[in-house]
C-alpha cells in the first residue's frame, strides 16, 4: 500500500503525547524484545531505535485492542485478528498503566466517540448544541449515525461505551 | 518505514461510516495521467481503491498537518492537499461535480486529529465549567474572544468560552485534558514546544473569532510554520 511517508516522519517529530524507552517485541513467532523509543503522536505509535532520528516504524491504532499481560508488560493487537499481538515492556506497572490508558485514548474513533459524548451531555444540560457556536452542527462526522453500530470498532477496553 | 498495513487495509475497508467516499480524478507522478478512483475517507486517512469494490486500498494520503485548497488547473472542480515541510508535490485530485468538491474539501479541512481534539477539549472544558458553576451561565449567545488567557499548573495557557465571573470566587481550573506533557519521559516535548503549540492554538481561535468567523475550518493552517499563500476555502455562511 502507498502512503506518504515524509509527512509520517514528519508526525512522527512532532510533541508527543507520551514518549519512553520500553521494551518492545513483535509479533511474529520467536521474535526478541529490543529497547525502543515509542513515542505516541495523535493516532499513531512510532517506535524508534533509541539513538535514531529516523523511526523504524509506525503503528495506526484504529481498531485496536490494548490489553494488560504479565505485570509491567502490555500488548497492541488489532481487531481483524487480535492474536497477533505487539508486546511492550515497562519499568513499572504504574508505566504500564499510564500507556494502557494514553493509548485505549489515542484513535480518531475514540476522540469521535468523546466529541459525540460530550456533546450530547451538554445538549442535554442546556438544551443547547455546543457545535453550533463553530458552525459545525452538521458535519456528518460528529453525528450520532457515524458511529459504528457494533460499538466495539474503535478501541476494546474504551470508557464510552454509554450514549443515549 | 515499516506500518501495520494489514491493519491499515481492515480499517479502510470496515464496515462502520466514512467519513466521506467518492469518485476522484488522482494524478499520479509528475506529469503522470490521472486516474479515476474510488476514495474514502476515515477519521485523518484519506484511502484510494481501483475500484469501489476493491477490498484492498491501493494506497492512503495521511491527513495530519495538511491544508486544502481549490484549484485553477486544466481540471475542473479540481483540488489540491498541501503539506508544509517534507513534501513538495502537492495532491491534485479531481471531483466530478461542484457539489462533490465543496463535500471534498470541506471533509478534508476537518479531517486532521489536532482539530478534533482542539474541539473535544473544548466540550470538555464547557462540560467541567457547568458541572461547577450554573447551567444557566455556561454557553453565551455569542461567543467572545477571552482577553487573557488563564494559566494552569503545568503552564500551558487555557482559554475558555466562557465570559469571566466576577462575583463568583475563581474556581480551580478544571483538569486538564487527557493529553500529557511527555516533560517527564524526556525532552521530547518541552514546555516552550507545548506552550508554542498551545499559543498557536489559541491565537488561531482568537483571529478565528474576532474575524467574525464561526467555523474553524481554518484552523489547521496553524500547524504549518508558512502560510501556503493560496486561496483557503470557509464555510458557506
Amino acid at each position: 500500500m502507498r502512503y506518504n511517508e515524509k509527512e509520517l516522519q514528519a508526525l512522527s517529530r512532532q510533541p508527543a503525547e507520551m514518549a519512553a524507552e520500553l521494551g518492545m517485541r513483535g509479533p511474529k513467532k520467536g521474535s526478541v524484545a529490543k529497547r525502543r523509543l515509542v513515542k505516541l503522536v495523535v493516532n499513531f505509535l512510532f517506535y524508534f531505535r533509541p539513538d535514531e532520528a529516523e523511526p523504524l516504524g509506525a503503528l495506526l491504532l484504529e481498531r485496536c485492542r490494548v490489553a494488560q499481560e504479565e505485570p509491567g508488560g502490555f500488548s497492541i493487537s488489532f481487531v481483524e485478528d487480535l492474536s497477533r499481538k505487539y508486546h511492550f515492556e515497562c519499568c513499572s506497572q504504574e508505566q504500564c498503566q499510564e500507556w494502557m490508558e494514553a493509548l485505549r485514548r489515542a484513535s480518531y474513533e475514540y476522540m469521535r466517540r468523546s466529541l459525540i459524548f460530550y456533546r450530547n451531555e451538554i445538549r442535554k444540560m442546556t438544551g443547547k448544541d455546543p457545535l453550533e457556536q463553530f458552525g459545525i452542527s452538521e458535519e456528518a462526522r460528529f453525528q450520532l449515525s457515524s458511529l459504528p453500530t457494533d460499538g466495539r470498532t474503535a478501541c476494546i477496553g474504551s470508557q464510552l461505551d454509554v450514549l443515549d | 518505514m515499516k506500518l501495520n498495513e494489514r491493519s491499515l487495509a481492515f480499517y479502510a475497508t470496515c464496515d462502520a461510516p466514512v467519513d466521506n467516499a467518492g469518485f476522484l480524478h488522482k494524478r499520479g507522478g509528475r506529469g503522470a495521467s490521472s486516474h479515476r478512483r474510488w476514495f474514502v475517507l476515515r477519521g485523518n486517512m484519506l484511502f484510494y481503491f481501483e475500484a469501489e469494490a476493491s477490498r484492498e486500498p491501493l494506497g492512503v494520503i495521511l491527513l495530519e498537518g495538511c491544508t486544502v485548497e481549490l484549484v485553477d488547473v486544466r481540471e475542473e472542480f479540481a483540488f489540491a492537499v498541501h503539506f508544509a515541510g517534507g513534501r513538495s508535490r502537492p495532491y491534485v485530485l479531481a471531483a466530478d461535480s461542484q457539489a462533490a468538491l465543496e463535500g471534498w474539501v470541506k471533509a478534508l479541512s476537518r479531517a486532521s486529529f489536532h482539530y478534533l481534539r482542539l474541539v473535544v477539549r473544548e466540550l470538555e472544558q464547557q462540560l467541567a465549567a457547568m458541572r461547577e458553576g450554573s447551567p444557566a451561565n455556561a454557553l453565551p449567545a455569542n461567543p467572545s474572544p477571552v482577553s487573557n488567557p488563564r494559566p494552569k499548573e503545568n503552564g500551558r495557557a487555557v482559554w475558555s468560552a466562557l465570559p469571566e465571573q466576577p462575583t463568583v470566587a475563581p474556581q480551580r481550573p478544571p483538569l486538564p485534558p487527557r493529553r500529557r506533557a511527555s516533560a517527564s519521559n524526556g525532552p521530547l516535548a518541552s514546555f516552550a514546544q507545548l506552550h508554542e503549540q498551545y499559543g498557536l492554538e489559541v491565537r488561531a481561535l482568537r483571529s478565528q473569532w474576532r474575524g467574525g468567523h464561526t467555523g474553524l475550518a481554518g484552523l489547521e493552517v496553524s500547524w504549518h510554520p508558512s502560510g501556503s499563500g493560496g486561496t483557503h476555502t470557509r464555510d458557506q455562511p
